[in-house]
């Protein structure tokens, strides 16, 4: 059985890359064993880190939640497994910036022990919207796709908007990575579980859940899974195999044909987009009472003995998952966390696989990127710009740190995709040179607002300082005024008596 | 011949009328300085450090647009800030004054060695600083500007400069 690929929008440039997907299909997904450290680190999810609510020495039990956050602008983070916390230290991790964050170190009992479950809802349909969004949260879900977005907070964001649809993004279009392949494969019932959690949350009545047309078994499973559950709210809908067309933007304007307007977001044409792996995630702790400890993901390339899918719990080490999957081969060269396209190359694998980790790409070959060369504006990266900006122009004004030109010439919207990376005849690493120039635009934004607080801060005093000055003005005046009252006679009286004081 | 005197005295006498208009309008009407130091306000970094020799930003910015200071003076703007100063006054990018300043910086209080004068309280241009009469001091590092007044009028010396991260 296979949906239809009509009625799609159409997906501004792209590219057709090797999907290198087989080696890691080949097997079912399989439990990576509990490993001796569980590595946490407290920001897992875009926003301020939470704060941790257990101290070292403490023993924690698997599922307990060892770190929270005030409010739905965080997710909270819980033990993996049962054991003793043996440090709250900085720890390297993959992020944008820096290297090191702090992180719970965990050391595993072995026994796996879990926290009294959570009192599961069987039937959600009963619960009001905004007690199944707050209770997601609690759950410390955040988007599984790669942005770590906390899902609580999409949903209420979007609570407000007017929505007509909610998407489920299965495309998972980069290359090597498979891990939502193979979910939807052996969970296909837990998807759309968990996407009536997402329906009934969101008070809408049409769900499309689409899926690459390079993934049949997962489109056969969804579609044979659908006609058993018999829900007329969900649609399968399979999206042509082109990288990126599973940028949530790039998504809606396939799915629905809206375009989703620069510096906005999915919900102001009245789309939600949730990654399949989140509504699994929602299933689980909504329907069964367990939190975001686990997520599956894939290890793949040339680089390991036995390229698969594991279902690993979040903190277990790079290293443990590469050992559980046969170990490095002699020609490894590169270790990536994420995909080959966006993914982050690391030095160590002692870093640990958090909610955000899709994918461990062990590359045997440094992608051969030739020297650098000028730039002879061919355009080829305006062609595949998925987004329909102009890199040859970023490129100019990145160079030569114009911000106002990179504002206007929509930086701030590029997704960061590579495309235009890999097309380049002159190998310019333009999406570095976009990410280093966004870093700058921010700080610069930051450097602003800190200006203008300064400027405020400054004002206030000398009005204050003005203000002190005045009154301390009008009560001499008032002194002087009282004294010329009394007349030059009271003031010799006080002198006189002053001096008799004195004798 | 008649025609060319008439054509003249016609020109004449518009480029005289609109001369006249322009210099009236010139001195009749406000000045547009104050918008102009706002913008030259805006480029500043609002360290309020008072280095170039006026006691803020501000004070700064209206000197500047009064052309009684150079656009080289503000050492926390770095050559950045002469650049665009330059680019809005349309003058000459001069090279800075001094030397320009480092990084980021916050100004750190060695608690334990802070006699609780309040000197440094009273220096401070933003209201960084949090301290009573006799008691321990404390500088709120997220306002502190880095301006190093409260260095100086230290009397224990116990204000250092440390780099922000």
């Amino acid at each position: 059985m296979s949906a239809p690929t009509f009625d799609l929008g159409k997906l501004h440039g792209g590219l057709r890359l090797d999907a290198n997907k087989g080696e890691s299909t080949t097997q079912g997904i399989r439990d990576v064993p509990v490993p001796p450290q569980l590595i946490l680190p407290l920001a897992q999810h875009v926003g301020a880190p939470a704060q941790p609510v257990v101290g070292v020495g403490e023993r924690v039990l698997k599922g307990q939640l060892i770190a929270d956050c005030e409010d739905a602008l965080g997710a909270p983070v819980h033990a993996s497994s049962s054991g003793r916390i043996a440090a709250i230290e900085a720890w390297p991790i993959v992020r944008r910036f820096g290297d090191r964050a702090p992180c719970i170190v965990i050391e595993t009992d072995g026994e796996d022990q879990a926290v009294e479950a959570v009192e599961a809802t069987a039937d959600f349909s009963t619960q009001a919207p905004d007690v199944l969004a707050h209770r997601i949260l609690q759950g410390g879900i955040v988007g599984l796709g790669g942005a770590v977005f906390p899902t609580a907070q999409k949903l209420i964001q979007a609570g407000t908007a007017d929505l007509d649809y909610l998407i489920l993004n299965g495309v998972e279009c980069e290359p090597y990575i498979s891990c939502d392949d193979m979910l939807m494969r052996e969970r296909a019932a837990e998807v759309i579980r968990g996407g009536q959690v997402l329906l009934h949350v969101l008070g809408l009545e049409t769900c499309y859940i689409a899926i690459e047309s390079d993934k049949p078994e997962a489109l056969r499973a969804l579609g044979d899974t659908l006609s058993t559950i018999g829900d007329p709210r969900f649609v399968v809908k399979q999206v042509p195999t082109i990288y990126p067309s599973g940028g949530e933007d790039q998504l809606v304007q396939l799915v629905t044909n809206r375009e989703v307007p620069s510096g906005g977001l999915p919900s102001d044409v009245g789309c939600l987009v949730q990654n399949v792996g989140t509504a699994v995630a929602i299933h689980d702790w909504i329907l069964r009472g367990i939190p975001l400890i686990s997520r599956v993901t894939t290890i793949t390339g040339a680089g390991v003995a036995m390229p698969m899918n594991v279902r690993a719990r979040i903190g277990t080490t790079v290293a443990d998952m590469v050992a559980f999957a046969g170990g490095y081969t002699d020609s490894v060269t590169q270790l990536v966390i994420g995909g080959p396209m966006t993914g982050r190359s690391v030095t160590t694998d002692r870093v640990p696989v958090v909610k955000a980790t899709n994918c461990i790409l062990v590359l045997s070959e440094t992608p051969a990127a030739g020297p650098e060369r000028p730039c002879i504006r061919c355009g080829n990266c305006a062609d595949v710009c998925p987004v329909q900006l102009l890199p040859q122009q970023l490129f100019w004004y990145a160079c030569a740190d114009n911000e106002p030109q990179l504002r206007a010439y929509g930086l701030t919207d590029c997704i960061e995709c590579g495309c235009c990376d890999l097309v380049c005849p002159s190998h310019i690493p333009l999406t570095a040179d976009f990410r280093k120039a966004k870093a700058r635009i921010q700080e610069l934004a930051d450097e602003k607002a800190r200006a203008e607080r300064a400027r405020r801060r400054f004002e206030a005093r000398k009005e204050r300082l003005d203000r002190e000055r005045a009154e301390r003005e009008r009560e001499l005046a008032a002194q002087k005024e009282s004294a010329k009252r009394a007349g030059p006679s009271a003031i010799a009286d006080i002198l006189k008596r002053r001096r008799k004081d004195k004798d | 011949m008649t025609a060319l005197l008439t054509a003249v005295g016609i020109i004449a006498t518009i480029a005289l009328t609109a001369g006249w208009l322009l210099s009236v309008a010139a001195r009749r009407l406000p000045p547009g300085d104050d918008d102009l130091a706002g913008q030259v306000d805006a480029l500043l970094p609002q360290t309020q450090c008072a280095q170039c020799g006026y006691p803020g930003c501000r004070p700064y910015a209206q000197a500047i647009v009064a052309r009684e200071a150079d656009i080289n003076l503000c050492p926390p703007g770095g050559d950045a800030t002469v650049r665009r100063l330059a680019e809005l006054l349309g003058r000459e990018p001069l090279p800075l004054a001094a030397a320009a300043a480092p990084a980021r910086v916050v100004a750190v209080i060695d608690e334990a060695a802070c006699i609780g004068c309040t000197h440094c309280r009273t220096a401070c241009p933003v209201d960084a600083i949090v301290g009573a009469h006799q008691m321990m001091h404390t500088i709120i590092a997220d306002e502190c500007t880095g301006c190093e007044l409260c260095i100086a009028p230290c009397p224990v010396d116990c204000i250092s400069l440390s780099k922000v991260a």
